[in-house]
């Protein structure tokens, strides 16, 4: 199906002169608005009283959209690549807000399937072309800082968590003035989240189709005012070549990084899942917990700082020490941490927090910093498209990381009634992945010249690549 | 560097464009003013760690 002129990839092409620093902001404004993703648990609650169901009936209709987020990138990922980042943005608007309207209904005529076909099916979908959307388009701009570039955008799907909590439950708090989020125990009614839902959406088709009109692509063959490509082809690992994402799933190098954001993503999800009882069962004396309910939301609330900031500051650090360094940091350094948090993470508070808030930190910059590296193995031809493939890694993370941390604590206990050494197994599990995740960064070589695409000469002639050395 | 022009001429010679620098201003304070909302209320909380 033709795409309608206005979205197509030929009318978005930057004439000279554009400035470049107006494309953040586009991809900002879509990610910013997707995050929301990681909000739900504010009117879950709500929900699970209003439609007299379970804790679990509601927690399904957040796995099914991370579910599908890794689908869709994976499944559109080349459409994406193809046709350029306004008509990838303006889809997932259309998906994500459509998204929020069925849901809204769902909730409104307590129809559960509704909120499951419209939040997680179709939001699901939004999420994840939304998620690449503009990814491809920030490498291209940013040559000279792709993990910058990156980092940027994947900072907003953080961020994007931190605006919606305290909004949703400033609006619920209009729409149902007898909920009141500073008072414990009070629940906002169904209508106030189904209005928060239409809301919601508003906002979000206002915001996302702000960034899909501002998006521009760079001209053939353009490059920043004194960037050198040489340079960059100096740097190990780092390709000019190009491989199509056809070919990049069939290399091990994918398979690889599939591992890497798996195992980095699973261990991170081991203390997010669980992060505000965490906390109160590592200080806790028989029946009472020396940290108060309070500050366990607090601890929630630093673990997502962290989360948000190491996506900016570690891929921004990444361009200068290198993406395979960078992991093994995030790996090597987070088991190390994953070890001292099991074993003498309850002496004291301060050190407990501490570390928690680093391993977060490395779980945002593994997000952050992986379409770089990608970038730095397979090239920018299809890099969109790759990343979308790899994306599955999160959707098998998500099922993984909440299933063994859950699995292993039923076993230990009574929620209420645990301590810091019943956390132990599931920790060491975690340690165990990190230490997978880093043998398979080890592993990292460049891409075998086999699997990149032809170069083409001025008679239109494909000539092999083999001979070439451009990866270093 | 703030900001970064393209090359001086474009393959189908197209004139050079100036972004506003308005334009810029507005659209980073779009995305801009909601993040510093989140991060304020987030900070907030946080602060309960110490307080709680």
């Amino acid at each position: 199906m033709a795409l309608p002129g206005f979205l197509q990839r030929e009318r978005i092409v930057a004439r000279p002169g554009f400035n470049r620093w107006l494309i953040p902001p586009a991809a900002l404004a879509v990610h910013l608005c997707i995050g929301q993703a990681y909000a739900t648990s504010v009117y879950k609650t709500a929900l699970v009283e209003d439609f007299g169901t379970s804790q679990t009936a509601i927690g399904i209709v957040f796995s099914i959209a991370i579910v599908m987020l890794g689908l869709s990138a994976a499944l559109f990922g080349t459409w994406v690549d193809k046709n350029g980042p306004r008509a990838a943005m303006f889809t997932a608007a259309c998906f994500w807000v459509t998204g929020f309207v069925v849901g809204g209904l769902g909730i409104e005529t307590r129809q559960l399937w509704l909120l499951y076909l419209g939040y997680g099916v179709i939001g699901g979908i939004g999420l994840g072309i939304g998620y690449i959307s503009p990814v491809s388009t920030l490498i291209k701009w940013f040559p000279d800082r792709p993990g910058l570039a990156t980092g940027m955008a994947i900072m907003g799907f953080g961020g994007g968590a931190l605006i919606a909590s305290p909004l949703s439950r400033q609006l619920m708090n209009w729409y149902d003035p007898e909920y009141d989020p500073a008072v414990a125990g009070t629940v906002p009614s169904g209508g106030a989240v189904s209005a928060l839902f239409f809301t919601l959406a508003a906002v979000y088709l206002v915001f996302m189709m702000f960034g899909a009109f501002i998006v521009r692509v760079p001209a053939e063959g353009w490059r920043p005012d004194g960037f050198d490509p040489s340079t960059v082809k100096q740097k190990a690992l780092v390709t000019t070549e190009s491989v199509s994402a056809k070919n990049a799933v069939k290399t091990p190098q994918f398979w690889l990084l599939w591992t890497v954001l798996f195992c980095n993503v699973t261990a991170g999800i081991g203390i997010l899942e669980q992060a505000a009882p965490m906390i109160q069962d590592f200080f806790r004396t028989g029946e009472t917990s020396t940290v108060a309910v309070t500050a366990a939301a607090g601890f929630v609330g630093v673990l997502s700082l962290f989360n948000m900031a190491g996506r900016f500051v570690w891929s921004s650090t990444s361009d200068y020490i290198g993406r395979k360094p960078i992991y093994m940091v995030y790996l090597g350094v987070g088991l190390v941490l994953y070890v001292a948090l099991a074993t003498i993470g309850s002496s004291a508070t301060w050190l407990f927090v501490l570390l928690a808030a680093v391993i977060i930190s490395f779980y945002g910059g593994g997000f952050a910093t992986v379409p770089a590296y990608l970038r730095d193995l397979f090239g920018t031809y299809q890099v969109g498209a790759i990343h979308g493939r790899l994306l599955t890694a999160w959707s098998a993370a998500g099922v993984a990381g909440p299933l063994i941390v859950n699995s292993v604590l039923d076993t230990q206990g009574e929620p209420g009634s645990l301590v810091a050494a019943n956390y132990r197994p599931a920790l060491f599990i975690m340690v165990g992945l990190l230490a997978v995740g880093f043998i398979a960064n080890l592993l990292v070589r460049p891409v075998a010249s086999k699997w990149h695409e032809p170069h083409r000469d001025a008679a239109g002639t494909a000539t092999p690549t083999a001979a070439r050395s451009a990866v270093r | 560097m703030s900001t970064s022009l393209s090359q001086e001429s474009s393959p189908n010679g197209q004139q050079p464009v100036h972004t506003p620098a308005g334009l810029i201003a507005f659209a980073w304070t779009l995305v801009g003013v909601p993040l510093a909302y989140g991060l304020y209320q987030t900070v907030k909380t946080a602060l309960t760690l110490l307080t709680g």
